[in-house]
């Protein structure tokens, strides 16, 4: 836990009292919550290793009460940090100990369901799940699903652009919303997008989603629903060796099919989710690897069938296919209880987040290895395999001193890596602090200085959400100024015309 | 400080915005030009050639990435994919047949500087949904990159998202990653016959509602229709639905899709080579070509709420005798309207204010261009937030100044 927060604000934190009275204002009633008991269930997110109690909580019910409490934050030089159902593995929603936690969990009304242009408007602290479920009844869905979705809301979503096992097929939160309510630092309240597709200036919404809570509080969100598939077959594969694994994911998008899932494991993955769910998982295996199929009938049966031929032809050992919907969720029974599994073989599991293109698994995998072997701890890997995105989970026991901090250094030297074989740092899970520092393995001081003088542009004082994401906090007005080597440089090697 | 710079590399992209910074000088960016008439008319000091920076740097099938320099052209990208059944699932438009500019010379980073997309855009995205990865020259003269190579990566915000339809205002794209994926086996399009706007919105919602995963829906009234070659023997409005996927998907679609349309009238079908030539007219806008019968008139390009477009469509119709064409289920409204001083922009404003959404004055001589707001105006705090975003990439405005909007 070698992070360092921004330090306390001393005369913020003096003015306590007071600024809870003018919170308490704003939003009356128990909406405002400051006694240690009551504000100890916000101190963490579901990055447990960090806490932190916030100076206090406000549950804000309309966006009028949050255009105020931040208008007020405002101009007062309070920090903010907006919080869903603190479900980031990332320790985005990790409270400041100098700042006000706003939590989303009362806007948690379905405002609108538009089968004709196939749209749902929903309040950020709607649940992922709860979004499907309202428009399950008429065959619709929200495509995006990450493996949180009864507990995580939408905003959070937003905040993290979440994925789920169906975005290579579907896309991630930002392929699937149209628009949204946002309350920027200062107070003031703007709209991004609507029913309609594209955005007739810049494409803002683009930029909110996955920007962590650090560009404003989205208040009202538009999401696309889509019918849902009328049938999904499952294709559950086994390979002796990683590489074949890796051989058949590649073939199978060289054959131009797309899966609506395409999900990995490696042998201590299986092993683990066996002994817990007993999916019938073979455990003689190196990779486990399963591909649905979505569709019309005809479709999936077809594609179905020429999944199978690839997988014979890249030497799979164990090749079911799902002829009925108990066999197809028993296939997924194992992947989705991963986590859980892994959690009763070790008293603690780290997850990480990288993305590697795909070819470069193997490799990848081997180094994996000799990492666990250097730090001797154990590591499982899940794997969303259509889109190079890893879960290596490694296994600690926080209760052996220096553990966790091994731990954190194996994550750490696995993201490097994924970076290094052209990969990036986080797929779905987001900077937050836990990735914060290590943001220099894959951007440049310009590159991370272009990112923060957008941030200047949404909140010039940077009290929202701060100290998370950028591993050095700039001042806007020094990030503003222009370095021009006025005039003196010429440019003697450039075609002029 | 000379007229033009033609830079071959992204140092030399670099070193021309320095030079204009340092001669307080502004840039017109430009990649092949086919879109150059697009945009608020405006004057800059010179100009700066992106052509230059040509070639695919990396184009791995199996990972479904490609890469390459901005000014590559479209054309070399579409040919090299499609030589592995591969495409950019987003159908990016052609804009050279209703400009009148020259057609397939457009390059990769004037596609994603418009943010271009075409009829598939309500089933794939637009060039936003593919754009992986950027490396850039800001309007500070700093070259900064974002984004990846992978499809998976939410590490630092997404600028890429911003880059994709800021038409040049914000940086200088040097290098682009996109996806690629697999074209579909086939295709076939299932027609609706003699349909009036408000009919041809309940035909595509049900169709759009229906498990028959339509990649593509238009509506073409009928003297627009008569412009088409696939169209045009049919003489009456057409509302097309098409199917793309694996021979027995789409025939499986289609029966289900001519069993729910049946009701709202007669259907006929394109086969696969009319249903592509069809498909890439609607994409184009082919019915108001620059050389065309309403080549002289002013086209708007709107986008709404799928089941608000023929509302819209009506009023221009009825109140300035516009022609329209409805894409994307009916949400994309395009239309032209006979020439006029101000475009008809009060009454086209008015009508997209009341539906919601947003238009822009695509096709206008440049005096309109320079009279009246091409980009949708944006209500005052977000007015203010575009305009502090523009600064933070280009705070001197020195790249395409006012191309979007006047002092922006
Ligand atoms: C068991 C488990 C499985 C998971 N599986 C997945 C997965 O498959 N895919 C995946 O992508 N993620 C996954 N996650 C991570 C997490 O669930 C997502 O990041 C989720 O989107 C967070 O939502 P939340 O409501 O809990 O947000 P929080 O954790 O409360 O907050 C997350 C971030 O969003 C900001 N925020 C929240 N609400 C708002 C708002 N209204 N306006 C502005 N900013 C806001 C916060 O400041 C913070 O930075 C998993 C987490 C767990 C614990």
């Amino acid at each position: 836990m070698s992070i360092v927060m921004p330090p306390f604000d001393e005369a913020v934190l003096k003015r306590r009292g007071e600024i809870v009275a003018a919170l308490r204002r704003i939003v009356p009633g128990e909406g405002v919550i400051d006694s240690e008991a009551a504000m100890r269930p916000f101190e963490s997110d579901g990055l447990t290793a960090y806490r932190q109690l916030p100076m206090v909580v406000v549950l804000p019910e309309t966006t009028t009460q949050v255009a105020a409490v931040l208008g007020y934050c405002h101009r007062e030089g309070i920090k903010v940090v907006p919080r869903g159902a603190g479900t980031s593995l990332s320790g985005g929603a990790l409270p400041l100990g100098d700042g006000v936690l706003l939590g989303m969990a009362k806007f948690n009304r379905i405002r609108d369901i538009d089968y004709e242009n196939r749209v749902a408007v929903v309040e950020p602290g709607v649940t992922n799940l709860a979004v499907s479920k309202a428009v399950e009844h008429a065959g619709f869905y929200y495509a995006p699903d990450p493996s949180s979705q009864i507990a995580c809301t939408i905003g959070g979503n937003i905040a993290e652009n979440s994925g789920g096992v169906h975005c290579l097929k579907y896309g991630m939160t930002t392929n699937n919303v149209l628009g949204c309510e946002l309350v920027l630092m200062t107070g003031e309240i703007i709209r991004l997008g609507g029913k309609h597709l594209d955005s007739g200036g810049y494409d803002l919404m683009g930029i909110v989603t996955g920007s962590e809570g650090l560009l404003g509080l989205v208040t009202e969100i538009t999401v696309r629903i889509l019918k849902k598939p009328q049938t999904a077959r499952a294709a559950l594969l086994g390979f002796a060796a990683s590489e074949d694994g890796g051989e058949c994911v590649a073939k199978i998008i060289g054959a131009g099919i797309i899966p609506g899932g395409m999900e990995m494991m490696d042998r201590p993955a299986i092993a683990a989710t066996e002994e817990f769910v007993h999916a019938g998982y073979p455990l003689d295996v190196e990779a486990l690897l399963i591909v649905e199929l979505d569709g019309p009938q005809a479709e999936v049966d077809h594609l179905l069938e020429r999944v199978q031929e690839i997988a014979k032809s890249c030497r799979a050992v164990t090749c079911r296919l799902s002829n009925s919907e108990e066999e197809r969720l028993l296939f997924w029974a194992g992947r989705k209880a991963a986590f859980p599994a892994v959690g009763r073989i070790s008293p603690d599991y780290y997850c990480m987040d990288g993305t590697i293109p795909r070819a470069k698994l193997p490799l990848v995998l081997r180094r994996m290895q000799e990492l666990s072997a250097k730090y001797g701890l154990r590591c499982a890997n899940v794997f969303h395999a259509g889109d190079g995105n890893l879960h290596p989970l490694i296994l600690y026991d926080a209760n052996k001193p220096g553990e966790l901090d091994r731990a954190e250094q194996f994550g750490a030297d696995i993201l490097r890596l994924c970076v290094e074989v052209g990969g990036v740092l986080t797929g779905e899970h987001g900077v937050g602090v836990e990735k914060r520092d290590l943001m220099p393995v894959m951007f440049s001081e310009e590159d991370l200085n272009q990112q923060q003088r957008l941030k200047c542009a949404f909140d010039e004082k940077s009290l929202l959400n701060p100290g998370k994401v950028f591993p050095t906090l700039h001042r806007c007005a020094e990030l503003g100024r222009m370095h021009v080597h006025a005039g003196r440089v010429a440019f003697p090697d450039l075609p002029r015309f | 400080m000379a007229d033009s710079f033609k830079p071959h590399d992204a140092a030399e992209v670099e070193a021309a915005i320095r030079s204009a910074l340092a001669d307080g000088k502004t840039l017109e960016l430009t990649g092949a030009g086919t879109k150059r008439s697009i945009g608020r008319a405006a004057q800059w000091d010179a100009t700066l050639d992106l052509a230059g920076l040509s070639g695919v740097t990396l184009y791995e099938p199996e990972e479904l990435v490609l890469s390459a320099r901005a000014g590559t052209r479209l054309a070399e990208i579409e040919a090299l994919t499609a030589a592995r059944h591969q495409e950019l699932a987003f159908e990016p438009m052609d804009y050279g047949p209703l400009l009148g500019t020259a057609s397939g010379a457009a390059t990769i980073g004037g596609v994603i500087a418009a943010n271009l997309s075409g009829p598939r855009r309500i089933k794939a995205g637009a060039a936003r949904d593919h754009f992986l990865g950027v490396s850039a020259v800001s309007g500070r003269g700093e070259t900064f990159k974002s984004g990846g190579r992978v499809v998976k990566n939410v590490t630092g915000y997404d600028l890429c998202k911003l880059l994709a339809g800021s038409w040049g205002t914000l940086a200088a794209i040097t290098d682009v990653t996109i996806k690629v994926l697999p074209q579909a086996e086939t295709e076939q399009t299932i027609l609706v016959l003699d349909q009036d706007d408000i009919a041809a919105r309940k035909v595509m919602a049900a169709a759009m509602g229906s498990y028959a995963d339509v990649s593509a829906a238009a509506h073409v009234p009928a003297a627009p229709a008569a412009r088409m070659a696939e169209t045009a023997p049919i003489r009456t409005a057409v509302t097309a639905l098409r199917l793309e996927g694996v021979a027995p998907s789409v025939a499986q679609r289609k029966s289900l899709l001519e069993a729910l349309l049946a009701p709202f009238g007669s259907l006929a079908s394109l086969n696969e080579v009319n249903s592509r030539a069809f498909w890439r007219g609607v994409r184009d806008v082919m019915p108001f070509a620059a050389a065309g019968p309403v080549g002289q008139h002013d086209v708007w390009r709107i986008s709404t709420a799928p089941s608000q477009g023929a509302t819209v469509g009506r009023t221009l119709a009825e109140k300035a005798g516009a022609e329209v064409l409805y894409d994307w289920a009916g949400g994309l409204v395009w239309a032209a309207l006979p020439a006029a001083d101000d475009a008809h922009a009060p009454l086209v404003r008015s009508a997209v204010a009341a539906s919601g959404g947003h238009a822009t004055l695509i096709r206008a001589p440049a005096a309109v261009r320079a009279a009246v707001a091409v980009f949708s105006p944006e209500p005052k705090p977000l007015a203010a937030l575009t305009k502090r975003v523009r600064q933070s990439f280009d705070p001197q405005g020195v790249l395409n100044p006012g191309r979007m909007w006047a002092g922006i």
